[in-house]
């Protein structure tokens, strides 16, 4: 069996209409600002635990879950805020999550890393590297099973592809043509380490040949970029054609999680990166489209109020009843 | 009435469900075109075809994560570990993400998949094919855990885990597949609910699987020397049916527990101390806890053979209940 690449068809190629572009715009915006609200809340104390944050991956969010149909289901990671909002989730249910508020979209059973709205696709964030991807084989199965034609959308990091889990998992999803996109979100670390340092081959994507599926690498911080080859991975699943692994070069602006301050990273990394920021990138390529200055600055200020109308929604909801906690242990 | 065996009650129960819902379907290691490692899956690939019936990978992890998202889905997966023991190689997926699944997204899922493993020490099998196992996972709030003894529930407990809106692990014993039953009728046995096999006035005798058959031999030495016990199957281990064995106990005030593992962190533990602390002025005796040494389990017929709790020393502690 050969791998095969993203296709070379101008038509296939073809991006959406500029409407659905800055809606691309809009919900990158959106995820920005919601991290960073979210970042401020933890320096405040207002959030448990610990909590890993996208500013800078927006892109491959975005770009992905925009590709995708409505039946499709999507699983992510504990880095996972970007793409359940991507996905479709409220920002003040989303924020009420994290907050541990009523109404939060697990009722406050989730928090961060767990966050989970199936009534848009979102089927789970899991918080133990590489579990998910057994289970997004599980969705893709069971879908196909029922007749959905669903495909199932499943994001993680560079680290998994070192996990047991993620080998058994590309391998059974090859030999049974199940359909499932697996995205690997490269930010160059596996939390503290450099890649290069646990990885003893620099292309991630190559990992699929060793189980005949096909693969692409790409640049994950252009939006379009990652849609259309989301989306021909998408076409080819739902067509019978099986699985691919994408893997899409990114970066985390900040640290791993909400105490690591990241100077492990080389003088220079970051700035080189914020160069390749995929939001004023998009926003470059909009207006080489045509689209005014000014219509990207309302949406900008459209998201940033819909993002603080949203957060002070979700902090005037109340703390979860604490007799709920012994709910939906069982069916 | 009709004679049946333990994997005839195992294998009836999944080709009744495949056959009254189409949403069940069997996936694991050799489970089609084998019939499975102890045939208990045999002639349903042609029964039931290759897209209900799955050959799989030797990859755990795989089959419990498909099992999960399948039923997550809608299916009601029925998943295979060859061996109990192999459940360590897919630990996370039982114990982290099938059993909280639902919780973590605060109900908005439910994971009816059940778990089929093949326990049980006794075959010779050494010390990583003959563990009992389901005490690994007493300790995980959100899972159901059966073990069946006897032919009729083999068949009800394993109808009931896969009707069950919950994920079930359903553990099989290796040394009981051959064992018959007279049954009249089969049917789906509520989970949590225990069995009182044998009736006596004067202890109460609690053991599953391969130490059921040996309490009963045991009740029936017992018997000749004018002890008459109770014995109790509880069925399933989670949940632990404690109000029936309670019941018991305050008939007869003396308990034995009987159990094919080490004894640390195990439901025969969790039995006796919750009965000590809810029923301590019941007792005319210290309730007493048989397991088996803590030790690997060896391989030689003569040391395999003493690692396991014996009809006779069971007998002997059931003696020594009593005489206190």
């Amino acid at each position: 069996m050969s791998a095969t690449s993203a296709s070379t068809d101008p038509a296939a190629n073809r991006l959406p209409a500029t409407a659905e572009q800055l809606e691309w715009l809009r919900s990158m915006h959106e995820i920005r600002r919601f991290e960073d609200e979210v970042h401020a809340l933890f320096a405040k104390g207002m959030v448990r635990g610990s909590t890993h944050l996208c500013q800078g991956q927006e892109g491959v969010s975005v770009g992905a879950c925009r590709s995708l149909a409505k039946q499709d289901t999507m699983t992510c990671t504990y880095r996972g805020h970007g793409a359940v909002l991507a996905k479709g989730a409220p920002l003040d249910r989303t924020f009420a999550e994290i907050l541990g508020r009523d109404g939060g979209l697990c009722g406050g059973k989730g928090g961060s890393m767990h966050l989970t709205d199936t009534s848009v696709g979102a089927f789970g964030s899991f918080a133990v590297i590489g579990a998910h991807l057994p289970i997004a084989n599980g969705l893709a199965l069971g879908g196909k099973l029922l007749g959905r034609e669903s495909v199932s959308l499943c994001f993680f990091g560079d680290g998994t592809a070192n996990i047991g889990a993620f080998h058994e998992a590309l391998n059974l999803a090859s030999i049974w043509k199940l359909p499932v996109v697996f995205v690997c979100e490269n930010n160059l670390y596996g939390e503290y380490t450099p890649i290069a340092k646990t990885t003893p081959i620099e292309a991630l994507a190559d990992r699929a040949d060793a189980y005949g599926m096909a693969k692409d690498r790409i640049d994950g911080n252009d939006v379009g970029t990652v849609y259309r080859t989301v989306k021909e991975a998408a076409d080819r699943a739902r067509g019978g054609e099986g699985p691919s692994l994408i893997e899409a070069m990114t970066y985390r602006h900040k640290g791993h999680s909400r105490s690591d301050p990241a100077t492990y990273r080389p003088d220079g990394e970051l700035e080189a990166w914020l160069e390749r920021d995929p939001i004023p990138r998009h926003e470059r390529a909009l207006r080489d489209g045509g689209v005014s200055e000014t219509a990207l600055a309302d949406l900008a200020s459209e998201a940033a109020e819909a993002v603080a109308a949203a957060l002070e929604r979700a902090l005037s909801w109340p703390e979860p009843d604490p007799a709920r906690r012994l709910e939906d242990v069982y069916g | 009435m009709s004679e049946i065996t333990y994997r005839e009650g195992l294998s009836r129960a999944l080709h009744d469900a495949m056959e009254q819902d189409q949403n069940v379907i069997v996936l694991g290691e050799d489970v089609a075109a084998a019939g499975g490692a102890f045939k208990v899956t045999n002639g349903l690939l042609e029964r039931f075809g290759e897209e209900r019936v799955l050959d799989t990978p030797i990859s755990e992890q795989a089959i419990i994560g498909a099992a999960i998202g399948a039923a997550v889905q809608g299916l009601r997966p029925v998943a295979e570990v060859m061996f109990a023991d192999f459940a360590a190689t897919c630990f996370d997926g039982i114990a982290n993400e099938l059993p909280k699944y639902r919780y973590m997204t605060g109900g908005q899922v439910s994971v009816p998949a059940v778990v089929r493993m093949a326990n049980g020490a006794g075959g010779g099998f050494g010390a990583q094919h003959s563990q009992s196992v389901e005490n690994w996972f007493l300790n995980v709030p959100g899972l159901k855990v059966a073990t069946p003894a006897r032919p009729a529930d083999a068949y009800g407990l394993l109808r009931a885990a896969i009707e069950d809106p919950d994920p079930v692990l359903v553990f099989e014993h290796k040394g009981l597949f051959n064992v018959k039953e007279e049954v009249s009728e089969l049917r789906p046995v509520e989970l949590g609910k225990a069995a009182v096999v044998r009736s006596g006035a004067d202890l109460v005798v609690v053991a599953t699987q391969q130490m059921l058959h040996r309490a009963l031999e045991a009740a029936d030495l017992l018997a000749a020397e004018g002890i008459e016990a109770t014995v109790i199957d509880p069925r399933t281990v989670v949940p632990l049916d404690t109000a029936t064995v309670l019941e018991s106990v305050e008939a007869t005030n003396r308990l034995l527990v009987v159990q094919e593992s080490p004894a640390g962190g195990s439901w025969g533990a969790t039995l006796v101390a919750e009965l000590s602390e809810t029923a301590f002025e019941l007792f005319d005796a210290p309730p007493r806890l048989l397991s088996a040494e803590w030790t690997p389990i060896p391989y030689a017929a003569s040391l395999e053979s003493e690692w396991l709790p014996s009809v006779e020393r069971i007998a002997e502690a059931a003696r020594a209940v009593v005489r206190f």
